[in-house]
């Protein structure tokens, strides 16, 4: 494996990694073309009531490289997971993973095809041990059909392997303290990172996370992130949703923005963040102030500080306004 | 009061056709409910599956006693499958109606007069169990010591359901503790997370299905050898009563079913001599020895509620699982 250098332990490297570019054919529309997709949606919608939860015409997600899926709350982004994923129908649409049609395939064979996710409301395995819960994320488990399971010579060694494996994400993931704990036992945060690991047990192609990082703690979101970015070099494809635009902005290859639905903007991190639109549906204007200059409560570092307070007063005012109007 | 004659009646129970066919069905939904979380509410129908089986495959089709227990387990995969096949998709709760609502068909079928030929309406089947005695191969003879005295007609049934319990007994311990188990377990705390690693989660609620209704029939087959199969039996307070079984010992754990099966039978013993001698003896004026005797299966709802409220791992269950009991 060429990352075996950077994923040894010890000191991380401070020279920032190389961002995967060249990611696109021609202009970094919403729906643009990918050199290499691995992921081809195409007029993907599933709405409830009359809610349009997603509705997208066409979107690709580029191979081997870290791409965050943005946009506003209730923008369609889980859902649009669970639509990939198979874990709900879509009313049209097809998509394909490698190359193959996924449209109707069973949430488990999903899976088996090489594409795992994680869920934003935490799918611990309660009264599992953190152990045992590591262990079933490993695929083609010989112990796991019901015949061979009776045998415990056709699977202990097998097992064996696949604890050692875990126990080293463990080791990752800071949790080999809690090894023989229930996973119930576990803070929120812990959860995360064990759904995390995990899904990352069954070396995924693609993996897809619904907000990794919400509820861990930023030492640990930084070495969670360069272990991210190790397995990126190691040929996975990491597909997150993410609203803090810290992630977004250090790991992200490739920004793809939702807003009601549709994909509304596309690009490198820097393009997409600084996008009029995006900032209007999502980021807002301010997002480089600091909060305590935005509410008031701490002195800005002069006038520039001063007049974005005063316009973020004026537009809420404004917006006040707008919504007592409507009544 | 005899108490001695009260406590023989309740320890000779530890080793009885009914304690074991009990404790095979609590074992089976162990499986069913301790280990994948399947609400089957159907054991009445699953043991009615392995006894009627078993009685009818005997005297309808005069099979020999070994291919009619074989028979009435091959039934009990098919009731399975018509169970699951439709309701393993949908939520929980849904088997738990489909399976009540299975199982008293089932027990209506057996009561019709429509079919009495075959399942003998409201008297049941009797009668059948010449070929299993006559397999018997014991040597005449009193076995035994204490209040455990059997005859070798007695015993028969007894040893054939020992060797049945303690396989199994076997293979539960064989699958809880293999990757089948684990799987199974994840799927008891959350399938959409299973379903996401890989795992075809009906296939492993069917198996579980499949192996838990195949070990109650077991039990319904042990309960009738000897005797008779009767419809009376098969009602859903027997269900009730399992599930108080496999509270008591411990759902998810292996041996906690077998445990709470002795107890529960040891209990119901001890009860049902004791309330009657206690109203003879003057000290429950206000009943009869007839009520007494029926207050036991009070006793039972009510234990039943203690358990679930104040003790849901069990006896035998991990009391660390408690404190994230839901
Ligand atoms: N099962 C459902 N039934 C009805 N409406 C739903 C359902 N799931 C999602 N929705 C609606 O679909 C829209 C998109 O929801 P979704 O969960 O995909 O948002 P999201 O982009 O993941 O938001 P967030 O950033 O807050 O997680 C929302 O308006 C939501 O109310
Ligand atoms: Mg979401």
């Amino acid at each position: 494996m060429s990352s075996d250098a950077s994923s040894q332990s010890g000191p991380p490297t401070l020279v920032p990694r190389e961002k995967t570019t060249g990611l696109h054919v021609g202009e970094a529309t919403p729906g643009c073309k990918k050199v290499d997709p691995i992921i081809v949606a195409d007029n993907v919608r599933r709405s409830f009531g009359g809610v349009h939860a997603v509705d997208v015409d066409h979107v690709e997600i580029p191979r081997g490289a870290i791409t965050a899926l943005i946009g506003p709350n209730g923008a369609g982004k889980t859902t649009f997971f669970n639509l990939l994923t198979g874990f709900d129908t879509p009313d049209e649409g097809k998509w394909s993973f490698n190359d193959r049609s996924l449209a109707g395939v069973p949430a488990f064979k999903v899976a088996r095809r090489g594409l795992v996710r994680t869920f934003q409301l935490t799918k611990a395995l309660g009264l599992l041990t953190v152990l045992e819960n590591m262990k079933l994320g490993a695929t083609e488990q010989r112990g796991e059909r019901f015949f061979t399971s009776l045998f415990p010579a056709a699977w202990r060694s097998q097992d064996k392997e696949i604890e050692e494996r875990a126990r080293e994400l463990l080791v990752r993931f800071k949790l080999d303290a809690k090894v023989d704990d229930y996973a119930a036992s576990l803070s929120g945060g812990q959860r995360k990172l064990l759904e995390m690991a995990r899904a990352l047990m069954s070396n995924p192609t693609l993996v897809m996370l619904d907000e990794p990082m919400a509820g861990v703690n930023p030492a640990l979101t930084q070495s969670l992130l360069d272990h991210i970015l190790d397995l990126k070099e190691q040929g996975m494809t990491v597909l997150f949703v993410e609203h803090d635009m810290h992630m977004v902005r250090h790991i992200a290859d490739w920004v793809v923005v939702m807003a009601e639905g549709k994909i509304v903007a596309e690009g490198d991190p820097s393009t997409v963040m600084s996008d009029p639109a995006v900032i209007d549906a999502y980021l807002g204007a301010h997002q480089d102030v600091d909060l305590g200059v935005v509410t008031g409560r701490v002195a800005g570092d002069g006038a520039d500080a001063d007049a974005s307070r005063h316009m973020i007063e004026e537009e809420s005012n404004d917006e006040l306004e707008r919504e007592e109007k409507k009544r | 009061m005899d108490w001695g004659q009260i406590f023989n009646q309740s320890a000779s129970s530890i080793i009885s056709t009914t304690t074991i066919a009990y404790a095979l069905a609590a074992l089976g939904l162990g499986v069913h409910f301790g280990q994948a979380g399947l609400l089957n509410m159907g054991v009445a129908g699953f043991m009615a599956v392995g006894a009627y089986g078993y009685a009818i495959s005997i005297l309808t089709f005069g099979f020999p006693w070994w291919l009619a227990a074989i028979v009435a387990l091959l039934a009990a995969v098919v009731f399975a499958m018509i169970l699951g096949v439709p309701t393993l998709r949908l939520r929980g709760d849904y088997l738990a109606i489909v399976t009540i609502a299975a199982a008293e068909v089932l027990r209506l079928l057996l009561l019709t007069v429509a079919f009495e030929e075959v399942t003998g309406s409201a008297d049941g089947l009797y009668g059948y169990s010449g070929d299993f005695q006559a397999a018997n191969p014991i040597p005449d003879g009193e076995y035994g010591f204490g209040p455990w005295q059997f005859n070798q007609n007695e015993l028969w049934p007894i040893v054939i359901g020992i060797v049945l319990l303690a396989l199994a007994v076997l293979l539960v311990w064989a699958m809880m503790r293999s990757p089948w188990g684990r799987v199974l377990r994840g799927i008891r705390e959350d399938e959409d997370a299973v379903r996401a690693l890989g795992k075809n989660v009906f296939a492993y609620k069917m198996q579980a299905l499949i192996i838990g209704g195949v070990i109650i029939a077991a039990g319904g087959i042990v309960y009738t050898l000897g005797s008779n199969a009767s419809p009376g039996v098969y009602v859903t307070s027997l269900t009730f009563f399992v599930y108080t079984i496999v509270l008591l010992g411990g759902a998810a754990t292996v041996f906690g079913p077998v445990l709470g099966a002795v107890i529960f039978w040891v209990l119901q013993f001890f009860l049902s001599n004791l309330m009657p001698a206690l109203v003879d003896a003057g000290v429950l004026p206000f009943m009869t020895a007839n009520q007494a005797g029926m207050v036991r299966f009070i006793l039972v709802g009510v234990g039943l509620m203690l358990l679930v409220i104040f003790m849901p791992q069990g006896i035998l269950g991990n009391k660390k699982e408690m404190t994230f009991v839901k």
